[in-house]
């Protein structure tokens, strides 16, 4: 029983330091090269967050549950946290104890008017703030929060038309 | 017939409602508004009979983003005010989907900072939507006209550093209103920060 209860232990430790990735800090730059510039028939899932931001941290396990449920697809799901660059520590924190699994980039930008635009130029900069590529376009842009039964929805239909694009080429 | 055409004007107002839905852009007249302050009195931009101008703040207590503005909103009020734009903050969230915005809430952080501009709630949250404002923070930097009408001379963010006020290169809104008193275009007279989503009413 005693050994049981140690292994457990030891397994429990692992998966506590494995789960949860090291946060990216990223100029927007070299964000876009991670999904906007990808000229490839992966959709790439852009969410927008910040720690402080309730909405964003509610909504952010859907998007976990997504990247789940379209595994076996051409989807990719990433966060870009819009917390200040001095909170790294801090964001590394929240997303080892939130045990996020998609990949999570720290964007390393003061002002906002340099980049919100080049997003997409209808977003007003309140997050959450979702946005989809494809094929190098961006397929989709919505600010304010998800269902889970939305998200799916949208990354099912998003995922479809492009190819029908593309088939169509 | 009387009957259709009021039918008809009403749905007419209903479409122009829907179709005005974006809220206010730059060189739009503003239109007044009476909202309870912190102390319980009714203000509306009528009140500000000297004043030049008006600083419409959307805002909130507890929005991370904001709480970083505070005492930046605090400073743009004293050395505004003088130059006759005074600071209105406007509340625009509701306390049934954010209890840190309720009014009681309101009055205690407008006392505790000792807030020197009106702080006041938008229950119906009619003027928000009327400014088209989506987050907090969110200002409207209005300037008085002849006719004491208001027309919208800059929206967007107070500066372009939300993170650090000694890292500030650009004030907007300082420069907004010094352009203003100058006589000179407002440049940039539109500008976007990211900021907490206002929590509207659930339907």
């Amino acid at each position: 029983m005693k050994v049981v209860f140690k292994i457990t232990v030891v397994a429990f430790l692992f998966a506590f330091v494995c789960i949860g990735k090291k946060v990216d800090v990223v100029t927007f730059g070299q964000l876009q090269e991670q999904a906007a510039l990808k000229n490839n028939d992966t959709l790439y899932v852009v969410n927008f967050w910040a720690t402080w931001c309730g909405p964003c941290v509610k909504e952010m396990p859907f998007f976990e549950e997504s990247s789940k449920i379209f595994a076996n697809q051409k989807v990719k799901i990433m966060f870009v946290c819009l917390n200040s660059v001095k909170e790294v520590a801090g964001v590394e924190r929240f997303v080892k104890a939130k045990k996020i699994q998609n990949e999570v980039f720290l964007l390393n930008e003061t002002n906002p008017n340099n980049w919100i635009d080049r997003v997409d130029g209808t977003w007003s900069g309140l997050i959450p703030a979702t946005v989809m590529y494809k094929g190098g376009e961006e397929v989709f842009f919505k600010e304010g929060d998800f269902t889970q039964v939305q998200l799916d929805e949208t990354i099912t239909n998003m995922n479809k038309t492009i190819i029908n694009n593309i088939d169509q080429k | 017939m009387k009957k259709i055409s009021t039918l008809f004007a009403a749905a007419a107002l209903v479409l122009f409602a829907a179709f005005t839905e974006g809220g206010y852009k730059v060189g739009d007249k503003a239109a007044d508004f009476k909202l309870k302050n912190v102390d319980n009195k009714m203000v509306a931009m009528a009140d500000y009979k000297d004043a030049k101008g008006i600083i419409v703040v959307f805002t909130c207590n507890h929005c991370p983003f904001a709480k970083k503005y505070e005492s930046r909103i605090m400073d743009l009020d004293k050395k505004m005010k003088a130059k006759g734009f005074p600071v209105v903050a406007i509340s625009p969230n509701d306390p049934n989907v954010e209890p840190d915005d309720s009014f009681e809430n309101m009055q205690k952080l407008a006392k505790a900072k000792g807030y020197t501009f009106p702080y006041l709630i938008d229950e119906t949250q009619n003027v928000a939507k009327e400014y088209g404002a989506t987050k907090t923070p969110h200002v409207y930097v209005l300037e008085k006209q002849k006719d004491a009408s208001y027309v919208v001379k800059y929206i967007g963010a107070i500066d372009d550093n939300s993170d650090d006020a000694s890292a500030v290169k650009e004030k907007y809104v300082e420069n907004a209103v010094n352009n203003i008193l100058a006589g000179k275009p407002v440049t940039p007279d539109f500008t976007k920060a990211i900021g907490c989503g206002i929590k509207w009413k659930k339907s």
